[in-house]
C-alpha cells in the first residue's frame, strides 16, 4: 500500500516546483511532491520523518548521509529524489543486518552515535558483497566515511569481529 | 505528530505516568543560583531528588544533567548514581536534564563532568537510598539501622522481609532529606558499578537511527532556516539582493538579521536568513542570494603574514609571567638550543554542525539545542529577546560531537530572533561551510623555546615564551594578550626543576572569534614544549622519556607555593588534585614498558613519545612512523597510557582516548584553517581533512589504576600526540617538523 505524503501543507505559502515522485523505502512505498532535484537527504528527513540518515557536510565527503540504492551504497546528499524514483532505497531505519549491530555492540562502537547509520550502512554493503572482508576490504570501503570522535579502530574489530564469524 | 512530540519532555511523561500525579517533581521553578539538594524538599511524589525518581513499575529515572556528546556522560553519571543507590542496572532508565539552575553548572566543557560531579551524584545515590531504607523502617517498624539496601530491594535480615524500591518509592519520597553529612557512601571495594564497563545507554537508538539529534527535531509548523553570516568578523550587509532567492521553490522568506554591537561573545553575528520549508530549499535559496559586505578592520587580515610576526615577536623578549630562579642574560651560543613552533587556527568541526530550533511564543521560548551549555543558551537566549531566563526552556538532545563548539550557543540566539521575527517554529541548521568559516577557531599561536646545557651537556636553564590570540578577545574590547587561564594549559605548570625557569608572552591581537576546542592552549603548548624536549633528548644524547624524568626531577607534589605564580589548575583545589610529578612517571613507565614489547623500529621507521598533564590528569603517547623515500608518512601504532584517577567506565575512558588520538593526528597531520583578506580559505572536508579509516594506526590504551579524585578524560589525550608523531617522524628521517601540520612538509 501507498502511503501518500504530501509537503503542499507547507509548501503552498511558498513557491513550489513540486511533482509526484514515488520511491520505494525500505520496502515500503512512497508518493510525495517534491522537486525531483531535491536530494533524497532531504525529503527523507525533512519530509518523510526518516531521521537516521545524517547531514555532514553535503557534499560527498563524509558518508554520514549513506544509504542503499538497489543494495549499493550512495551518498543521499548527492543522490536526487529523480535518480531514485522507481528504485529500491534502504536507510538506517530499514538495515536488518542484525549480526554486524551485534558486532557494533559487541566493540562498544558508537561514541556520539552521528555518523553510524552512514558508518553502518557502508560496513552492510561491504559484508553483503564480501561477507569476510579483508583489512584491505575493510579500508577501502569504509574510508568514505568520517569520524570525528575517533570510532574507526572498532569500527575496524567490529568488522574484523564480523569476518571470523562467518567462519 | 511532530517529531519532538515523541521526544520532547521525556523526563515529564515519564514521571507523570510513575503515578498520574504531576506534583511539584517537575515544576522546576529556579530556586537560587547554587545547587543545593534541600531544594528539593518541596518535590512530592517518587521524585527522592533532583537526579533520581522512582516509578511504581520498579523502574529508576536516573537524571544526566550533562550534555551527551560522545564522551558516554549518559552512562556515566548514571552509574555512579546507581551505584550509591543499589539500583540494578537493566532496571535504569536515563533522562536528560533541562536547563536549571539548581543543577550547578552543566556546562559540559572542561573534562569536568565526572570530576566535578563524582562526589555529588554519589551523595544524591546515597540519599535516595537512605530515604528508601527510612521508609521500609517504618513500614516494618524497625529502626532504620536493621534494614539494608541491595539489588533494588531494602531488606530486614532480622525478620526476612524484603520490598523493591517501586513498592517503597512514594513513602521514601515523603521521608525528610537527609543531612548530607549523615549518608553513608560505599567502601569502593564494594563497587559494582564505579569501575564497570558499561554499554553506552543510547546504543540501541543509535544503531537504529532513532536517536534523536539536534539537527533532527521536526516540530509542527516549523520552518527552516539557513544563514549566510559575513564572512569577515566585524563587516555587515551593506546591500541584499534576494530576488533570485525568493524564486527559488520552498523559499518562504527572507530576512536580515540585527547587526551585533561589541564584541562577540555569544551574539549571532548578524547576515541573511533565508526561511524556507525544508533544509534543501533554504540552502538553494541562500546560494541564490546576491549580498554585498562592509569592510571591517578584520578585513586585512593575512593568517601566513600574522604567523610570521607572531614568530619574529616569540623571539625578542615579551612579558613575565612565572620566573624561578634568575633571569640569564647572554646565553653562549654553543651551549644553547633554540627552536620555534607554530600551530596554525584550527576548528572543531564536530559531525554535526551547529544547529538550534526555537520557538517563541507569548509565554516565553522553547529551544531545542545540540548544546554542550544548556544554561548559558537559557541567558543568551533571554538576553536576546529581552525576556526573563525562566521563560526559555532547554531542551538537550544528543550532540553529533561538539569538542567545545556547541558550549557557545549563537546558535540558538539565531534560532530564537528569527522564531520571535517569523511567529513560527523555526531551526537553524549550519552547514559544513557555515562551520568552517564561521566557527570559534582554535588561535593560531607561535611558541619559542630555550635551553641552556652546563659542561656536562646537563640543562640548567630553560625559556619560553608564548604568542596567540587570546579567548578573552572575543568577551572583550581591546585585548592584546594570552590571558592567565590559557598560560595555565600547558605552558607555565610543567613542573620542570630546573634551577632557572623563565616564562613570557608576546602580543597578539585577534582578527576571528577565537574559542576554545578540545584541549585548548594545551595543543600549542603540549605541541611546542613535547618537540622541545625531544630536541633536548637529542641533544644530550639520551632518551625522550629520560629526558623528561631528568627534567621533572624528584618524584613531588608541586603546587608553585613559593614562586609567586597563581596556578588556576582547571579549578581544582592543588590539594586534592597536585602536580603530581610521580604520576608523570607513572605514565611515562607504562608507556615505556609497552613500548618495549611493541615492534622495533625498522628501516624508515621512528618511535616518537610525548609526556603531558592536563584537565588534571596524566597522558603519555608513544607513536610508531614509518616515512617512505617519496616522503609518505604511515602511522602504525600509537601507545598511551592514561592516570584520570578513579575511573567510572573504563571502556570509555578507554574509547575517548581511541578519539583523542585520532583528533591529535588529525590535528596534527592534516588541520590548517587559514585566512586570506579576513576571510577563512576553507570550506568542507576537501580542504580541512580529518584522519579517515584507513589512516587510523593500531592503538593500545593503558588506563592506570588509580584510587585518586577522578580527574579528566575527554580532552587530556589530545595534546601529548602531536609531538608524539613528530618526534617519531624526526627519529625516522631526522626531519624536525617545528610548523603544524606536517602536510605542508610530507605526505599523509
Amino acid at each position: 500500500m501507498a502511503e501518500v505524503l504530501s509537503t503542499k501543507a507547507v509548501t503552498k505559502e511558498a513557491n513550489t516546483a513540486a511533482s509526484s515522485q514515488t520511491l520505494t523505502i525500505n520496502g515500503k512505498s512512497f508518493t510525495l511532491d517534491a522537486d525531483p532535484k531535491m536530494p533524497i537527504l532531504w525529503a527523507l528527513r525533512d519530509i518523510l520523518g526518516l531521521t537516521g540518515t545524517k547531514y555532514g557536510c553535503g557534499a560527498g565527503l563524509c558518508g554520514a548521509c549513506t544509504v542503499h540504492l538497489d543494495g549499493q551504497p550512495v551518498r543521499a546528499c548527492l543522490t536526487s529524489l529523480g535518480q531514485a524514483q522507481g528504485k529500491r532505497l534502504t536507510t538506517i531505519e530499514g538495515l536488518d543486518n542484525q549480526k554486524l549491530k551485534n558486532a557494533w555492540v559487541e566493540h562498544n562502537v558508537p561514541q556520539c552515535g552521528y555518523c553510524q547509520a552512514g558508518q553502518l550502512m557502508s560496513a552492510a554493503a561491504l559484508v553483503a558483497q564480501h561477507p569476510k572482508p579483508s583489512e584491505e576490504q575493510i579500508n577501502t570501503a569504509m574510508s568514505g566515511n568520517l569520524c570525528r570522535c575517533g570510532t574507526y579502530p572498532r569500527i575496524k574489530a567490529a568488522l574484523q569481529n564480523y569476518a571470523k564469524q562467518e567462519g | 505528530m511532530s517529531t519532538f512530540t515523541a521526544v520532547e519532555n521525556v523526563s515529564r511523561r515519564d514521571v507523570l505516568k510513575l503515578f498520574g500525579a504531576v506534583g511539584g517533581g517537575l515544576a522546576l521553578g529556579a530556586s537560587g543560583l547554587t545547587w543545593s539538594p534541600m531544594a528539593l524538599a518541596q518535590d512530592k511524589e517518587a521524585r527522592l531528588n533532583l537526579f533520581i525518581a522512582i516509578g511504581e513499575d520498579n523502574k529508576v529515572y536516573l537524571t544526566c544533567h550533562r550534555s551527551e556528546m560522545g564522551q558516554g556522560i549518559r552512562t556515566g553519571i548514571l552509574q555512579v548514581l546507581a551505584e550509591e543507590l543499589e539500583a540494578d542496572w537493566d532496571k535504569i532508565v536515563p533522562i536528560q536534564g533541562l536547563a536549571d539552575k539548581r543543577y550547578a553548572s552543566q556546562n559540559t566543557d572542561g573534562s569536568r563532568s565526572i570530576r566535578e560531579n563524582y562526589d555529588r551524584m554519589r551523595q544524591m545515590g546515597a540519599m535516595a537510598r537512605t530515604m528508601l531504607e527510612q521508609a521500609a523502617a517504618a513500614r516494618w517498624k524497625v529502626p532504620v539501622s536493621e534494614v539494608h539496601t541491595a539489588a533494588h530491594k531494602v531488606l530486614h535480615a532480622k525478620s526476612g522481609r524484603s520490598a523493591s524500591f517501586g513498592e517503597l518509592a512514594l513513602a521514601a519520597s515523603e521521608q525528610p532529606v537527609p543531612a548530607l553529612e549523615s549518608l553513608k557512601l560505599k567502601d569502593v571495594k564494594d563497587f559494582k558499578q564505579i569501575g564497570a564497563s558499561r554499554q553506552i545507554v543510547d546504543m540501541d537508538a543509535m544503531l537504529t537511527g532513532s536517536a534523536i539529534y539536534g539537527y533532527d527535531i521536526k516540530l509542527d509548523g516549523m520552518l527552516y532556516a539557513s544563514i549566510m553570516r559575513p564572512p569577515v568578523l566585524g563587516s555587515d550587509v551593506a546591500s541584499v539582493d534576494d530576488t533570485a532567492a525568493r524564486k527559488v521553490a520552498g523559499v518562504v522568506d527572507v530576512y536580515r538579521l540585527p547587526t551585533p554591537k561589541g564584541p562577540p561573545a555569544f551574539n549571532q553575528l548578524g547576515g541573511v536568513a533565508v526561511i524556507a520549508t525544508n533544509t534543501w530549499s533554504a540552502l538553494e535559496g541562500r546560494k541564490a542570494l546576491k549580498v554585498e559586505w562592509t569592510t571591517s578592520p578584520n578585513s586585512q587580515h593575512d593568517s601566513s603574514l600574522y604567523l610570521k610576526e607572531l614568530v619574529e615577536r616569540v623571539q625578542q623578549s615579551g612579558k613575565v609571567v612565572r620566573q624561578v630562579g634568575n633571569e640569564l642574560k647572554n646565553w653562549p651560543e654553543a651551549d644553547t638550543l633554540k627552536a620555534v613552533y607554530t600551530v596554525p587556527y584550527l576548528i572543531h568541526s564536530p559531525m554535526e554542525p551547529p544547529v538550534a530550533t526555537a520557538y517563541v511564543t507569548a509565554k516565553g521560548c522553547e529551544i531545542w539545542a545540540s548544546t554542550q551549555t544548556p544554561q548559558s543558551t537559557q541567558q543568551n537566549v533571554a538576553a536576546a529577546l529581552g525576556i526573563e531566563e525562566d521563560a526559555v526552556k532547554v531542551n538537550v538532545t544528543l550532540l553529533g560531537g561538539g569538542f567545545g563548539r556547541k558550549s557557545k550557543p549563537d546558535f540558538s540566539v539565531e534560532a530564537s530572533l528569527l522564531s520571535k521575527q517569523f511567529k513560527r517554529p523555526i531551526k537553524v541548521s549550519w552547514s559544513r561551510e557555515d562551520e568552517i568559516q564561521n566557527g570559534y577557531y582554535h588561535a593560531i599561536s607561535a611558541q619559542s623555546y630555550q635551553a641552556l646545557f652546563d659542561a656536562n651537556n646537563k640543562p640548567t636553564a630553560l625559556l619560553a615564551r608564548t604568542g596567540f590570540p587570546s579567548i578573552s578577545s572575543t568577551f572583550a574590547e581591546g585585548v592584546e594578550y594570552p590571558s592567565g587561564g590559557e598560560l595555565d594549559l600547558g605552558f607555565v605548570d610543567v613542573p620542570f626543576a630546573l634551577p632557572h625557569l623563565r616564562y613570557e608572552v608576546v602580543k597578539a591581537q585577534a582578527h576571528s572569534r577565537i574559542g576554545w576546542m578540545r584541549s585548548v592552549c594545551n595543543i600549542q603548548h603540549g605541541f611546542s614544549v613535547g618537540s622541545f624536549v625531544d630536541e633536548m633528548a637529542h641533544r644530550a644524547q639520551v632518551s625522550c622519556p629520560d629526558m623528561w624524568r631528568s627534567l621533572l626531577g624528584d618524584a613531588r607534589r608541586e603546587t608553585f607555593s613559593d614562586q609567586q605564580f597563581k596556578y588556576g589548575n582547571y579549578g581544582e583545589d592543588l590539594n586534592r588534585h597536585p602536580v603530581d610529578v610521580s604520576r608523570y612517571f607513572g605514565v611515562i613507565d607504562a608507556v615505556e614498558k609497552a613500548q618495549a614489547k611493541a615492534p622495533k623500529a625498522g628501516k624508515n621507521q621512528g618511535w616518537g613519545f610525548a609526556v603531558h598533564r592536563s584537565f588534571v590528569s596524566y597522558v603519555a603517547v608513544a607513536i610508531l612512523v614509518e616515512v617512505s623515500e617519496d616522503k609518505q608518512v604511515t602511522v602504525l601504532k600509537a601507545i598511551a597510557a592514561i592516570d584520570a584517577g578513579t575511573v567510572v567506565n573504563p571502556d570509555r575512558v578507554k574509547s575517548q582516548t581511541e578519539g583523542a588520538i585520532i583528533f591529535g593526528l588529525s590535528l596534527a597531520m592534516m588541520g590548517e584553517i587559514t585566512y586570506k583578506e579576513g576571510k577563512v580559505q576553507q570550506s568542507n572536508f576537501h580542504d580541512y581533512p580529518l584522519l579517515r579509516l584507513p589512516q587510523t594506526p593500531d592503538m593500545e590504551i593503558i588506563i592506570i589504576a588509580s584510587d585518586a579524585p577522578p580527574a579528566g578524560v575527554g580532552e587530556p589525550g589530545v595534546p601529548p600526540v602531536a609531538p608524539s608523531l613528530t618526534n617519531a617522524i624526526f627519529a625516522a628521517t631526522g626531519v624536525r617538523i617545528r610548523d603544524l601540520p606536517v602536510s605542508k612538509q610530507l605526505r599523509i
